[in-house]
């Protein structure tokens, strides 16, 4: 098909400046429904939550072991199951669903630091497991033992005792 | 020949006389599954990494491709070709077994119409009988590279987009039986400030927006010359932003059916792919699986333009704060006569 002489139809250029697109295409991105996230995630943060007393409570009565014995135990369990649905490909899955609910201490920080052993096992023992194991749970504890430390000043400053 | 300001034209039309491509799992359960050429049931494909697994799928794509074309490997002058990921490993090692000259291109998920354009160009001069653009991308890759480790558990926006498993490949050739690539605008960066990488639709459509209107300021076409107008995949957010500032900007596009690739690659209802699919593959698979096919003999289309887009982030730069500059290349494909 012959082509018409080019000039003919000139459409103009865009004119809108950055912040009115910004501004503009913030009002098309669909929302975030934050109600039903924050019920998912009491469900599911709650739902974690509750299995981990249930699995203390069964340390304690069935192997008969103090509370305070019954904790470590009860973590290994849940770093275990989690460690497992990380590698079925099951716990990213349930994260898309639950939003904050599965990224409750224990579960979610095994989950960080498995999927991203997983994830570099291609990349050797050393370089890829070792070196990116903390990709993402190493800002937790950077930013964890820095605010345990400030928080110890403000203990020690107020003349607070912990336990 | 170079047609306006940024549009070349290729006068000895030359033809796409064969083309392959090969998909994930995803793609195919998808509403297009019945276009491709090879579909793997799973993403790793026994292979030992993701980035073997994304090779694998253009090593693939370039060898049906061939066979699709009848031309043999000592035929072939260039490969030219590019994807998403760090030195754009994938094609350079899938070039390495193909052990033809090769064009390593970047242009993110714009690549698939830069290579299709470049190698075009290489015809239309003269410079080669049979040429080959080829690219990929693979979800897993893409997750590891730009995003978290595939099995961290994180909710992604509903303004995503799913990187599609795929890899498509076309066999450029001086004359033959095929569609003709007509012309491509290349298109030149834009860059509006946003600086979400889960929102690229939002980021590229500018771009798109951009190369459509110097596309038919360069040629003096109007929409209503095609049957099709296709970006790549600026998916649910994007595309209609990109409809909007057409329609703001005067250009009539309800002459002629304007769509997308990343929305037309999965079923956006029933899948989990957030806002529709992205990635190199997703405009290479869509063109070369499922739109050449119409543009064939008995096809219903006559006339296409796909204007392929890419944002052109890496980790890095949105780390450090860094909007997302972003690009498109038009390449007009049309019916042999």
């Amino acid at each position: 098909m012959a082509t018409k002489s080019a000039g003919k139809s000139k459409y103009k250029k865009m004119t809108m400046s950055p912040q009115e697109y910004q501004t503009f295409a913030k009002t098309r991105e669909p929302n975030r429904s934050v109600g039903a996230n924050c019920i998912r995630a009491f469900i599911v943060g709650g739902g974690i939550c509750l299995l981990g007393q249930g699995i203390q409570d069964m340390f304690v009565h069935v192997f008969g072991m103090s509370k305070t014995d019954a904790s470590n135990p009860t973590v290994a369990v849940l770093i275990f199951i989690s460690v497992v649905l990380t590698s079925m490909g099951v716990y990213d899955k349930i994260a898309q669903w639950a939003g904050a609910g599965s990224a409750v201490p224990v579960t979610g920080f095994a989950n960080s630091m498995c999927s991203a052993a997983i994830e570099h096992r291609s990349e050797g023992l050393v370089l890829g497991v070792g070196a990116n194991m903390f990709k993402l749970a190493g800002g937790v504890i950077v930013f964890g033992t820095v605010a345990a430390f400030f928080v110890g000043i403000i203990y020690m400053i107020f003349g607070i005792r912990g336990h | 020949m170079l047609k306006g300001k940024q549009t070349w034209w290729f006068e000895k039309r030359p033809v796409i006389i064969g083309a392959a491509t090969v998909v994930g799992p995803d793609e195919g359960e998808g509403p297009l599954a019945a276009d491709f050429d090879l579909i793997h049931p799973e993403l790793e494909m026994q292979q030992k990494s993701w980035e073997k697994a994304e090779r694998l799928l253009l090593e693939q794509a370039t060898d049906l491709a061939l066979k699709n074309a009848k031309v043999n490997k000592q035929q072939l002058q260039y490969f030219v070709g590019g994807d998403l990921m760090n030195q754009i490993i994938s094609n350079s090692f899938a070039a390495r077994t193909l052990g033809v000259p090769y064009i390593g291109v970047f242009g993110a998920c714009s690549t698939s119409m830069e290579s299709l354009a470049i190698a075009s160009l290489i015809i239309n001069s003269g410079s080669g009988q049979y040429v080959m653009a080829g690219t990929c991308s693979h979800n897993c890759t893409a997750e590891k590279q730009f995003r978290y480790p595939t099995e961290y558990g994180s909710q992604k926006p509903p303004t995503a987009q799913y990187t599609v498993t795929g890899s498509g490949a076309a066999v450029i050739g001086a004359d033959g039986t095929g569609p003709v690539v007509e012309c491509a605008t290349i298109g030149k960066i834009v860059d509006l400030g946003i600086k979400d990488p889960f929102n690229m639709g939002a980021a590229m459509a500018p771009a798109a927006v951009d190369t459509i209107q110097a596309h038919f300021n360069d040629t003096g076409r109007e929409p209503k010359d095609y049957d099709l107008i296709v970006t790549g995949d600026l998916a649910g957010v994007g595309h209609p932003i990109a409809k909007d500032l057409l329609a703001r900007d005067g250009v009539p596009m309800e002459q002629t059916e304007f769509m997308d690739c990343g929305l037309m690659i999965y079923d956006v209802q029933k899948q989990k792919v957030q806002a529709g699919g992205s990635g190199c593959g997703c405009s290479a698979v869509v063109t070369y699986g499922h739109l050449l096919k119409r543009l064939q003999k008995d096809g219903d289309l006559k006339r296409i333009l796909v204007v392929a887009t890419g944002a052109l982030l890496s980790p890095l730069s949105y780390q450090q704060g860094e909007s997302i500059p972003c690009i498109a290349h038009a390449v007009s494909i049309a019916r042999q006569l």
